[in-house]
């Protein structure tokens, strides 16, 4: 008698003495392991829920101090490009919803074509960030060196108001929590895209929908909180003072 | 197609409702409409955060683009992430971890507002 066969011996359920292959020993049932996975997942996003937010309040002490600077800085980002990435995100989210529905009908070909979607539209987003900043790079916006406050202090459109060299110099605060905060966002749509890829091979051979979509699941919520991650970025970065 | 394959193979079926264990609670399935919905109210909030940032409202602004941004968040948790069909051990966890993170902020922002505001 090998280990397997030991811990499928259950004395409360004497009628069910085969297992899922799926079904790791240390638990009783797939609902407490999908429980306990789904935990574990949930405690993880906490640690990143805390990480965002550091950045999110290094964000609002910044924008009260300088406000000016941030509305000038802001109003050079592309609203368009922004609302059409959110679009693009909610979209992915939906399709991997869609996802996780069709991995617990246990239908593979849905599977596989809603993983493909949100591949397409998580690289569909990347590929907007990118021209987004080569804009930045173009424009001298980035921190740095090549940093120029020129368009502040002078702007090219009649319509904005020109601000001070000293408000104006702390413009690249406004950029590097720009940058810092999509590009975050942007290595954890990269390390999402990665995995999707992994993902789909996988769900291809069939792996998911067998009556394990832990693994699909939980995915699933990492892309969530990535799509809430930038739900908040859109409207604190793009939308300071459009109104104006 | 899914479905015609499933009638003549039993042991490939989707879950049926009442086969979970009774010590957990039962998994819940969220059917396809319920995402539709919720995707559909996402993108109205998307277009409303878009719209009201081009109206002027002064304090509001901010505090009209934060509620909006909350209400879909708060969409996305309890429906695309499952947590209305979730134990209530996960639904605690996560509030805990809301609460931590509540008092985190409170903390930096009171020392922060309290001392030389504004003097960097």
């Amino acid at each position: 008698m090998d280990s397997q066969a030991i811990a499928t011996v259950d004395h409360e359920h004497p009628h069910s003495h085969d297992h899922p292959p799926y079904l790791k020993h240390h638990f009783e049932t797939v609902e407490q392991q999908r429980e306990t996975a789904s935990l574990g997942m949930w405690v993880f996003l906490l640690t990143e829920i805390m990480f965002f937010s550091g950045l999110f309040c290094a964000y609002l002490i910044f924008r009260n101090w300088y406000h000016a600077a941030f509305v000038v800085a802001s109003n050079t980002l592309d609203v368009t490009l922004g609302t059409i990435n959110t679009a693009v995100l909610i979209c992915s989210s939906f399709t991997m919803a869609m996802g996780v529905y069709s991995a617990e009908m246990r239908r593979k070909k849905h599977l596989v074509l809603y993983l493909i979607a949100t591949l397409i539209l998580g690289s569909t987003f990347l590929g907007i960030k990118a021209i987004e900043y080569h804009d930045k790079y173009t424009e001298h916006h980035i921190p740095g060196a090549n940093f120029s406050i020129e368009n502040f202090v002078h702007p090219n459109d009649p319509k904005e108001p020109p601000v001070g060299v000293d408000m104006a110099q702390h413009t690249p605060i406004y950029f590097e929590l720009y940058f810092g905060m999509t590009g975050m966002h942007a290595l954890h749509m990269v390390v999402g895209v990665c995995l999707l890829i992994v993902l789909i091979f996988r769900a291809q051979a069939g792996e998911f929908t067998a009556g394990h979509v832990t693994t699909v699941e939980n995915f699933g919520l990492y892309w969530h909180f990535v799509d809430i991650v930038w739900i908040f970025l859109f409207p604190l970065l793009y939308l300071i003072s459009k109104h104006a | 197609m899914a479905e015609h394959k499933a009638l003549h193979e039993p042991e490939n079926a989707p879950p049926q409702p009442g086969q979970g264990d009774q010590d957990h609670i039962e998994h819940h399935i969220v059917q396809p409409g319920l995402y539709l919905m919720v995707f559909l109210a996402l993108m109205c909030g998307t277009a409303l955060t878009t719209g009201m940032a081009f109206v002027n409202l002064g304090i509001f602004n901010p505090i009209i683009a934060l509620v909006i941004a909350c209400t879909k968040a708060m969409l996305v948790i309890l429906f695309f992430m499952h947590i209305k069909y979730s134990s209530k051990l996960t639904k605690l966890t996560l509030a805990s971890g809301f609460f931590t993170l509540l008092i985190l902020l409170t903390l930096t922002l009171s020392d922060y507002i309290s001392r030389a505001w504004g003097l960097w």
